[in-house]
Formats: C-alpha cells, structure tokens, sequence
C-alpha cells in the first residue's frame, strides 16, 4: 500500500507536469497549429525549413484525412473555433467537404493565386493544393507480357479476366481506394462502373493496406499488378539498397494515357474557420507554394516525397523525371471529388471490395 | 466421498454470511452510496448518449448493410474471437499448469516471461509477423531462393489469413490468460488437491476434476478480457485488411460519416459482447468459492524427468520465442538499420516526447481507473455486503466500455465535453486567469484521459473486484464483531490484501494505454502524438525499420510495469494469509 502510494505521489507530480505546457498555449504570435494527414515521418523537413525562415513554431497534430475532418467538425460544430489553423489534406474530396461544411474559411491572397494552378485548388479559394500525386499501375516485368501490357491502359482495364488471381490492392477502406474509385464513377457512370469495381474484386487475391507493402508483393511476384501512389516508386528508388532492389523488378504503368489522363489527387491546405492565428496560417501557404518551396528537392515540400508541384513555374524531381511523361486527368476536377466519394463508398461495398474469400 | 463432494465441502467451508446489518452513522452510509452511483453515471454517459444516435435508425441503411458488408463482417468477428478465445485459452490455461504444478529446467524463469508479450501492441506483432512470414518476406523468399521455387510450386502457411491474424492477436494476449490462470492456481490449497491424490486421481485428473473448475472464475475472466480485445482490436485488423464489426464501425464513422449506424453497430457488438460475458457466468453458476484463511500451503511441483522434460522446456521455449523473441530480435534489427541512416534527426528528437506523452497519459489514467475502481467497489461492498443485486449490476456495468471500440468511446467523450467545454473554459478564463485558445477539456488531455478511463475502467474493476471477492465476508464480520471500525477495517484487513490486485489492475490499465489506438487517434491535443500512434502512422507507410523506433519504445516502456507484475505475482496474493512453513 505504501509503494502503491508512493507511484501514486510521482504519477500526480507527473501528471501536474505534463499539464503545464498544454496549459501554458497561448496566443502568441509566433504559432501555428496544423491538422495534418501528411505524416511521413521524417519528411517534414520544408516545416522545419519554415520555422527558421519565419520563426513561427509549426504544432502538427497528425491523423487520416477523415479522422481530421471528424475532428474539425467536432471542433466547429458545436459553434467555436477550433484549436486548428491550418487543416492541410492528402485528399481533395476531404478538403472540399470541409469547405463545404464551412470548416474553411476563404483565403484573400493574390500571392496564392498566382502560385497554385488554377486546376489544383478550390475556385472559391478556400484550399490550395501545395503538391500533386498520382496513383497508377505498378507491375512485375518479369511476370507480365507484352500483349497483356498492350492491353492494360485504362483503370477499368483492371477487371479483365486476365488479371485473376494476380492483382493486389488497398482496402475500400483507405482514402486513396475511395478517391480513386470515385473519378470511375465520373467517367464511367455508375453502371459501367460498378461492373470494373465488381470485375476488380473478382481479380484481387489480396489487399495491403500499404503501398510500399504493395510493391513489394509485386516485386517479390505475390501478384503482378498493382495500384500505388507514385511517390513510393519514388522512394523505394531512393532508398536503401533492398528498396532499390524491389524498386527495379517492377515498372510503372501510367494508366488513362490515352483517355482522359492518370488519377491524381493534391496535398492541399485550407485555412480553419476562424482560426486564431490567420497571418501564420497565410504565411505558411504562401511559403509552401512558393516556387522556390515547390521545387523538386528533399527541402521543398513537393519534392521532399517526390510529389509534383502545384506551382507552374516549379520545377520537378529528378526521380519523378525519370518516370516517363505523363498526362494528368484534368477532366474530372479536384473540387468535385468530395461529391462523388459517397457514393464510390457504396459502390465499393456493394462489390464486397475489401473482404477477401477464405 | 467422491471429489465432487470434496468441491462442494470446499465451498460450504465458509458459508456466504448472511447479511450482517452493522449500525452506522446513516450519513456516512448515504455518501457511500451517492459517491460510487454518481461515478458509475458519469462514467456511462459517454456511452449513454450515444444511445440518441442510435435511434436514428436508418432501415435502408441496414438493409444495404445487410446485404453487402454485415453478415461477412459479423463471420469475421465471431471467427476472431471464437479462435483466440480458443487460442489464449489453451495456451494460458496449459501454460499456466505446466509452469505451476510441475517443475523442470528454466522453470521459474519462464514462469516470468511469459507476461512479457503483453507489452507488445497487436499491430506491432502483426507488422513483424506479416513482414517476416509473408510472400515478399524474408522467409519466403529464402525459401524461394534456396529450392528455385516460383509462385505457386510450394504451401506456405498464409499469414496475411484470418489464421494468421488469429495467431498474432492469441499471441499478444494469451498472457492474460497465463496470468490469472496461475493465480488461481496458486491460490489453491495444497490439502486441497493432496486430498484428491490420496483420494487416487492422478495429476491430470485432479487438474480436470477439481482445478480446473475451481480456477475457471478466473480463467473464463482471461478469456473474456482477452476476446474483447480482440473483438474491438481496430489497429490489427485492419493491418490485416480483415474488415470485422470493429472496423467497419471506424471505417463508418469517419470515412463514411455515418455515426448513426456506427453506432447502431457498435451496439450490436456490445450485444456480442454481453453474450460472451453472460455465457461465461452461466456456466461459473451462483458457486462462489472462497479462499479460507490459516495454514494452506502452495502445492508441491512434481519434477519431470526424461522425455516430459524436454518437451515441457521445448514448448517453453517455443512460445516464448514466438511471442517475444522473434519480434522483438526483428524490431531491434531494423531499428540498428535505421539509427545507421543519417537523417534520423528529426525523429531521434521527437522520440523522447511521444515516449513521455505515452507515460504521462498512461499512468494518469491507470491511477484514475484504479482509484475510482477502489470507491464503487467499495461503496458497493460497504453499503450491502451481496445483498443489493442491482446496485451490483449497474456497477458492472462500467466495465461496458470494454466491449466498445476506442473509438466509438471517444465520439461518446466528444458528445459529452463539447456542449460544457466552452463553459468549463470561460470559467477557467474568469476565475483563473488563463487565457488560450484551447478548450480546457478537448483541447489538453482531459477529455482523452476520460475517454481511456472509461474505455479500460473494465480492467481496473475487475481487478479491484476480484480481489476484494476473495476476502470472505467473514473476516469482515469478525474484524467488527471485535469492534473494528470502517477505516481501520480498510486499513489492517482490506489494504494488504488487496494491494496486488489493485497494483496488478494499474499495470494492466498502463499497458492497455500504452498499446491504444483509436481513441487517441480522435481525442489528443495538439502536441501529444504517443508512441503507439507513431508506430502505426509508420507502420501503416510501410516504414518498418522507421517504426521500429517507437514500437521498441512502447516495449521498453512497457515491460517495466509488467516486471513489476512478475514480482507482484511472485508475492500471490495469499502473501499474508498463507504463512510460510
């Protein structure tokens, strides 16, 4: 009893501790709080970067775009301001339902404007895209042939028959599956799109809910054909002599090249309703879409994850170069994926995407 | 008389007391019982009000459910949990009488590691498990290598399967098994079960006939604890891409955005849940059996010799290899590659502050749990000894949040503190000068830690609860027929015997936190990523030597407090009830 009461003593003193900084936030000038689904780690280096040429200290709390939303709403919803500044989103269907809900706020500022490509942020200006990734086919040369590589040019090219057995995917449950499903649905319709979905699900031997994990099932020939966000390719062929390794038994497949251009999405950031450190928050997008911030190499926030720029003048990573030229699918636009996301949601649960036979 | 009879003697050996009605101050009496009612209140609510989103009820919805992902998910789920209740239970239960009644090399040592698995979280398991055994995993593709095998030419057992997921989450939670199983073991008298043996049954007989259904309170306790969680398991699961009702709730929740039939549907589980949990005392029936004081003694070990003692050692060794060893070995290795690489700055620095986010968060709660376990138990016991069977029920039921999912937990928390969080923080503003953006509650850690402590208050109780259970109403009795008072009943009778199980429940609450996922994914304020979070972000990249880092932290962290149990368990509870010889 007398041990339990003495952890009790040095949890309290602890616990009195560990309260002190939370309670200690304040107003201060020089702060910036960001929601982030961007959390890679060791990449944050351009909000590093940031700190020193600023001196606003960059608070980061980090989570799936959904949970973040869930998060603002329950912030906002309730009719106060959230602890938020910035709500920065790997999915533009994400940033544009909080925009529509009014989470975010519209940002003034002709620096912006000028920056980000009319394509890659909200016509209303309430977010601003900061860096572009796609998500396309990666394969197995060594297990794929040429005439089932002739036929692989569209996304719906996925639910041929041919790929039983031999396709990996991420569950229905992650954002980037969700996203991507949607643009079929506004290209396709919903008929034709529920069949590819359907015929997809029937090829799929298993789901990773990783897209490095995906590559390598793909390198090592658990199946040989997937669908990944290009970066990781990135990655891997940045990183150590084992990623190189599965970097180079696979090949990228850029998909939709002769139709309407490869799915891509945007790393983007909008401003919260409200929020208490505004200036900051401005800064902070200005700098980031700045284009001597959107540069290809690891200080810029693109090319820190081998992203592509929003800013037009900006040039791209060497190891994005290397990928081959690419078209980008700027037909269905980035401010209209929140409205289809719902419904690619159903889709894909009526197809029993996710849940393997077994 | 046969050993039936010897159980039923064994019970009646302290008859249940009838109610004593001790006179006292009748305001000390009604603060007794207004302070643990209140707790229970406040510690339902989050769950309480979720019942209101549960009434808006969508037909379409669940017919659109139903006929898509739900009977698969509800397959999922009853499939985990049927097979690592199957699983912890022979594993813990085996083990436990193994490393109790019989004796061989490495006996004591093992004894003690076995607890050593609960500080690994079952994602981290499940990362390790998956990366090492998986197709494109080392193993495999040696395999392939040495035999020039290709795909398709060889079996491999698939451990991104259900099997898989089932082995990975029996492994991380056998030890709660293991461990109440070998305390009920060792609590049982030695004259007991020599009774039995000169009575001609044999040692396996005497585990089945008598053993057995005197620990099986306790046993039944670890595989009830242990497939709940495995039933609200939202970080494994989903790393297993294995969609059960758990993880649809999540998935409902925040990518669907329908709390509503999330809610709806983790009220089904919690319907699973009771199931379980009514099943288990079904069949313990009304029996309480309690420990009589006086001069018991452990049972003697029997030593095994020859073929049994290498095969006893052998499985040792095999479970813990696989429990501990092999992940840990996996994760030290990747964390050595990647403290070799020279940009591990940023994350060497924050590695220092996710680990005191971790302690902080989970030592507040686990003291919180304990201490409020400490007052409904105690206000329960002191109002009617057994007599009040409701009071009883409504205090178990704050053991509920066990059966939910962190994250149904916390939008509960969320519906509760957002409409007074304003007002708290005005408050705090006006009278106490301080002046932030942040919400007092949502935004420091108070509404995260409500969240845990009504998620593993279930923990914390049944710990608090069990070990009171014990203490036979009759010393209680005596200690007043003697003229002893409340307090000084609670300090000489009470405290010593119960200080185990309460260190044992704060352990286990701390470890629980360390490992949780969901709720504080939704709940932390700024600046407090924990270590669990850290791994999974991480993991979930597919950056396990980057994840290495913090999931080696959480074990670190972790195993201090379980070393703790291992001593605690060295001391049984019996310590000042059985006398040494």
């Amino acid at each position: 009893m007398q041990r339990f009461c003495t952890y009790l003593m040095i949890m309290v003193v602890l616990a009195v501790l560990s309260l002190t900084p939370a309670l200690a936030q304040s107003d201060d000038a020089g702060v910036l709080n960001v929601y982030s689904s961007r959390h890679y780690g060791e990449m944050e280096a351009p909000f590093v970067a940031f700190t020193e040429a600023t001196g606003i200290d960059v608070r980061v709390s980090a989570g799936s775009p959904q949970d973040l939303l869930g998060r603002l709403r329950a912030d906002i919803q309730r009719g106060n301001r959230s602890i938020a500044d910035v709500f920065l989103a790997i999915d533009a269907g994400v940033l544009s339902l909080a925009a529509e809900e009014g989470l975010l706020m519209p940002i003034e500022s002709e620096v912006l404007n000028a920056n980000v490509d009319e394509s890659f942020r909200d016509p209303e200006g309430r977010w601003f895209g900061l860096s572009v990734r796609t998500r396309t086919a990666v394969y197995n040369p060594a297990n794929v042939t040429e005439e089932e590589l002739a036929q692989l040019n569209d996304y719906s090219d996925l639910a041929n028959p041919t790929w039983q057995g031999r396709l990996c995917m991420r569950p229905a449950s992650h954002i980037y599956t969700i996203s991507l499903f949607s643009s079929l649905l506004y290209h396709l319709g919903e008929e034709e799109a529920a069949a590819v979905t359907q015929g997809i699900v029937s090829n799929v031997t298993r789901y990773i809910n990783s897209d490095t994990s995906l590559i390598q099932a793909v390198a090592a020939g658990e199946c040989d054909l997937t669908l990944v966000n290009h970066y990781y390719m990135g990655r891997l062929a940045n990183g150590s002599p084992e990623d190189q390794a599965v970097f180079n038994s696979v090949a990228i497949r850029w998909m939709n090249q002769d139709s309407n251009g490869v799915f891509f999405n945007v790393n983007g950031a909008g401003i919260v309703k409200d929020a208490a450190n505004y200036d900051n928050a401005v800064k902070f997008l200005e700098y980031m879409s700045a284009v001597e911030n959107q540069c290809g190499s690891s200080t810029c926030f693109p090319g820190s994850n081998y992203e592509l720029p929003t800013n037009p003048e900006a040039e791209l990573n060497e190891t994005v170069i290397s990928f081959g030229e690419f078209v980008l699918d700027l037909d269905y636009p980035l401010w209209e994926y929140g409205a289809y996301q719902q419904a690619a949601v159903t889709m894909l649960e009526d197809a029993g995407f996710g849940f393997t036979e077994n | 008389m046969n050993i039936t009879q010897l159980m039923h003697s064994r019970a009646r050996i302290v008859p249940s007391l009838p109610t004593a009605s001790f006179s006292v101050k009748a305001g000390f009496w009604r603060w007794q019982r207004l302070l643990p009612l209140l707790l229970v209140l406040a510690l339902l609510l989050p769950l309480g009000v979720l019942l209101l989103y549960a009434l808006q009820f969508d037909l379409e919805r669940w017919t659109h459910m139903w006929n898509t992902f739900l009977p698969r998910a509800l397959g999922n789920t009853l499939t985990l949990i049927v097979g690592v209740g199957v699983g912890t239970g022979l594993l813990g239960t085996g083990f436990a009488w193994l490393l109790t009644a019989y004796e061989f090399p490495g006996r004591a040592w093992f004894d003690r590691l076995m607890l050593l698995p609960l500080a690994i979280p079952g994602f981290i398991m499940g990362f390790v498990y998956v990366t090492i055994f998986e197709y494109a995993g080392p193993v495999q593709t040696a395999l392939r290598g040495w035999f020039g095998w290709q795909r398709g030419d060889y079996w491999f057992p698939n451990i991104a399967s259900p099997a898989g997921l089932i082995l990975v989450l029996t492994l991380v939670l056998f030890p709660y098994v293991y461990m109440l199983a070998r305390t009920a073991f060792r609590e049982q008298l030695a004259s007991s079960i020599e009774a039995a043996r000169v009575m001609g049954y044999n040692r396996l007989h005497t585990f089945f006939r008598l053993v057995l259904p005197l620990a099986y309170p306790q046993i039944a306790a670890g595989i009830i604890l242990a497939m709940l969680e495995a039933m609200t398991d939202y970080g494994t699961v989903s790393y297993f891409s294995y969609p059960t009702l758990s993880e649809r709730i999540v998935v409902l929740w925040n990518t669907e955005f329908d709390p509503g039939t999330a809610t709806q549907l983790a009220l089904l589980m919690m319907v699973v849940a009771l199931c379980l949990i009514t099943l288990a005392r079904r069949v313990r029936g009304h029996a309480r059996f309690y420990q009589h004081g006086g001069q018991g003694r452990h049972m003697s070990r029997q030593a095994l010799r020859g073929w049994a003692r290498t095969g006893a050692v052998l499985a040792c060794l095999t479970l813990f290899g696989a429990s501990f060893v092999l992940p840990v070995s996996q994760l030290l290795l990747w964390a050595v590659g990647e403290l070799q690489k020279p940009t591990v700055g940023i994350l060497g620095e924050s590695i220092i502050t996710y680990s005191t986010n971790s302690v902080v968060l989970a030592g507040i709660s686990a003291l919180i749990v304990v201490f409020l376990s400490l007052l409904i138990v105690y206000g329960l016991r002191a109002t009617a000894v057994h007599r009040n069977r409701g009071n009883r029920r409504l205090a178990r039921m704050v053991t509920l949040g066990y059966a939910m999912p962190g994250a149904v937990v916390a939008a509960g928390v969320l519906v509760v503190v957002n409409p007074i969080d304003a007002a708290v923080t005005d408050f705090a503003t006006a009278f106490l000068g301080w002046v932030s953006p942040a919400y007092l509650l949502t935004g420091t850690v108070i509404a995260l830690i409500y969240a845990y402590v009504v998620r593993f208050m279930a923990v914390g109780f049944n710990s608090t609860d069990a070990s009171l259970e014990k203490i036979s109403p009759s010393m209680e009795g005596a200690a007043r027929t003697m003229g002893a008072g409340t307090w000084r009943i609670l300090r000489q009778i009470h405290a010593p015997l119960v200080s185990t199980g309460l260190a044992t429940g704060v352990i286990l609450v701390f470890v629980d936190v360390m490992k949780e996922l969901p709720a504080t994914l939704l709940l932390r304020p700024f600046g407090m990523d924990t270590l669990a979070l850290r791994t999974y972000f991480l993991s979930v990249e597919g950056w396990h030597r980057s994840a290495a880092i913090p999931a080696l932290m959480i074990l670190i962290i972790g195993l201090i407090p379980v070393f703790i149990l291992m001593r605690v368990g060295d001391n049984p509870i019996g310590k000042h009830r059985h006398t040494p010889e």
